[in-house]
């Protein structure tokens, strides 16, 4: 009797949860159909779903028009390039809040969490007029600054969760085996700390792949990444939605893959210290 | 070669002196056990000797040696820590390796004292395995290997076994006596547990908030202790402390009697009382005993074969020999 009730349960759960994910998908699975379609099945009334004459035109018709290749790779180098400028100030950061905390280190924590709540059109002119003043509006290294700065706070906190982690009686027995502080970070604390920085990594990359105020802003041609390739597509020559979706697909499908690949990765990271 | 000693060391935490200025000296070879209550400052006083804390004021020699501002690893001492701090990373072979490796050790010897470790603490088999594989019997014997491959002047033991299940302990606590007696190497053992403190040390120090009440042997410490906080500490079940009418009659505040030094009769004697609790463990009984004034209860400990039972009416008589007598302030009277 008991085990009916569970069986039963178990299939509720499972087609909950299935329908949960499905609905989370389902607007990346009808924009990866749409740009299959043509123009006129795209905007269809009724919508076809599967039944609609698969084509790869907007496609050619995409990279045709616009330079695909050139905005990709901005967006690696704002993406990577924040990332890791993030990580190489974040990780002495993390560490010494972990490891050496003062009294005020749970204050600047916070603090620097309050400004991820800062709404971001708020400094949009300031900073627009300081790119312009120092002559980098529209070039990848102030975005790769600025996504830095952005995102730094959540760098800082998922580093600083991993380190807290991570016992400091074993550090302090490295220090007691003669490992010196170079060494015991060298040897011991990131080879420990290696999947929590490796799902950081993963994490602000994703968020500054799909990071669109600052880009759209800050970005004319030179250093315009896919966020304004997107863009460029949802234009006042009238709407093209197979072009938009093969746009967009272009333009999600290296993150998309990249999350696929290493979301055990992701989700462990993420959950860390709330499950184990 | 391995003689510590302290001198006027004291430790602030902020405005909180943890450790007002002490004096200690740790003779070489010797099993000195710090024991107390929580937060008496033992585990402190171990940390300052190792280096991982700066001490206030004051200085640290070993072997004659000013090490007060010497990094940890320099001092040549080992130290095992209640979570044995294994690198979970590194297989046990590694994890003994690490401290050879970090001061240069030539692969042939480390390999050398590696074998020799894991026959004496019996890893030979787990060599290549990782610390998450292994009980908790071993992870510790492991720790151990960490620090004797390493032969330093001095072994730090912080609350080693208290992570262990009590069957284990007993077993690694004989191993730790056992590897003192082969090394001769001076070993400071930190425990809250006055068990481990009695069964371990050659040289036992009490400490309370900071403060060495006492140091001695172990039989000293159980047969003169020189305050009434020593004389609760030490011994098993605790020393029965009466203060009252029958203190005055010797002229102290307090006088204290060990549980098993306490004659009972059901007939006649000095005491009064009606037993509470009686705790059988076999060989020995330990009777709770209320009623009795200016101790309530009262523990005594008597032969297993005895037929009491909770309710029964009993009569005590201290030996008077084995009377301990305490002032007004606690201090031991002789």
């Amino acid at each position: 009797m008991a085990r009916a009730v569970s069986q039963r349960r178990k299939i509720l759960f499972t087609v909950a949860a299935w329908s949960v994910g499905v609905l989370i998908f389902f607007p990346i699975l009808w924009t990866i159909l749409t740009s299959f379609k043509t123009e006129a099945q795209a905007i269809a009334d009724p919508p076809i779903f599967l039944g609609f004459d698969w084509t790869l035109e907007n496609y050619s018709a995409v990279l045709e028009r616009s330079n695909y290749g050139r905005f990709l790779w901005n967006s690696i180098i704002i993406a990577g390039g924040s990332t890791l400028l993030g990580i190489l100030v974040a990780v002495p950061a993390a560490w010494s809040m972990a490891f050496v905390p003062s009294k005020r280190t749970k204050d600047i924590l916070l603090w620097m969490l309050s400004t991820k709540m800062l709404p971001a059109v708020g400094v949009l002119y300031p900073i627009y007029l300081l790119c312009i003043h120092l002559g980098v509006l529209d070039s990848k290294i102030a975005l790769v600054f600025i996504l830095m700065l952005i995102n730094l706070p959540i760098i800082v906190w998922m580093l600083y969760t991993y380190f807290k982690e991570i016992p400091s009686e074993i550090l302090e027995a490295a220090r007691m085996d003669g490992a010196t502080l170079k060494e015991e970070l060298l040897y011991v604390l990131t080879p420990m700390a290696i999947p929590g920085i490796a799902s950081t990594i993963l994490l602000n990359v994703i968020l500054a792949w799909n990071e669109a105020f600052w880009t759209l802003n800050l970005t004319a041609a030179k250093a315009a990444p896919l966020t304004a390739f997107i863009a460029s597509y949802s234009s006042p020559e009238g709407l093209f939605y197979a072009k938009l979706s093969a746009a967009s697909t272009m333009a999600i499908a290296p993150i998309l893959i990249l999350g696929w690949f290493s979301q055990k990765q992701l989700v462990s990271g993420l959950t860390f210290g709330a499950v184990k | 070669m391995g003689q510590i000693k302290l001198s006027k060391v004291s430790k602030r935490f902020g405005d909180v002196e943890v450790i007002p200025p002490l004096d200690l000296t740790i003779a070489d070879g010797e099993f000195t056990v710090f024991v107390g209550p929580s937060g008496c400052g033992k585990s402190t006083l171990l940390r300052l000797i190792a280096g991982l804390e700066d001490i206030t004021s004051g200085s640290i020699q070993i072997d004659g040696t000013d090490t007060t501002d010497v990094p940890p690893a320099k001092r040549g001492l080992a130290m095992v820590f209640q979570s044995y701090a294994l690198y979970p990373h590194m297989s046990v072979r590694k994890n003994i390796a690490f401290p050879m490796r970090m001061a240069g050790v030539p692969a042939q010897e480390q390999d050398r004292r590696i074998a020799a470790a894991a026959e004496a603490l019996n890893l030979t088999d787990y060599l290549d395995r990782r610390p998450g594989q292994l009980s908790g019997g071993q992870r510790q014997r492991v720790a151990i290997g960490r620090a004797i491959v390493r032969e330093p002047q001095a072994f730090l033991f912080d609350e080693p076994l208290s992570n262990l299940d009590a069957a284990l302990r007993v077993g690694m606590r004989m191993e730790i006596s056992e590897l003192h007696k082969k090394l001769q190497t001076t070993m400071i053992y930190v425990t809250h547990d006055q068990v481990e403190a009695m069964t371990m040390a050659d040289k036992i120090v009490v400490l309370r908030a900071g403060v060495i009440e006492q140091v001695g042997s172990p039989l000293d410490l159980y047969h003169t202790p020189c305050n009434e906080f020593v004389a609760g500490f030490i011994g098993s079940p605790k020393m029965n402390l009466i203060k009252g009418a029958e203190a005055q009659k010797h002229g102290v505040a307090t006088i204290g009697i060990r549980p098993e030094h306490v004659e009972v009769s059901s007939t006649a004697g000095l005491w009064h009382g009606t037993v509470g609790v009686a705790e059988h463990l076999g060989s020995d009984t330990f009777l709770h005993i209320h009623g009795v004034a200016g101790c309530d209860p009262m523990t005594v400990r008597v032969d297993g074969e005895l037929p009491v039972k909770h309710g029964d009416e009993i009569y005590l008589t201290p030996q008077n020999d084995k009377l301990h007598k305490f002032d007004g302030q606690g201090l031991r009277v002789d």
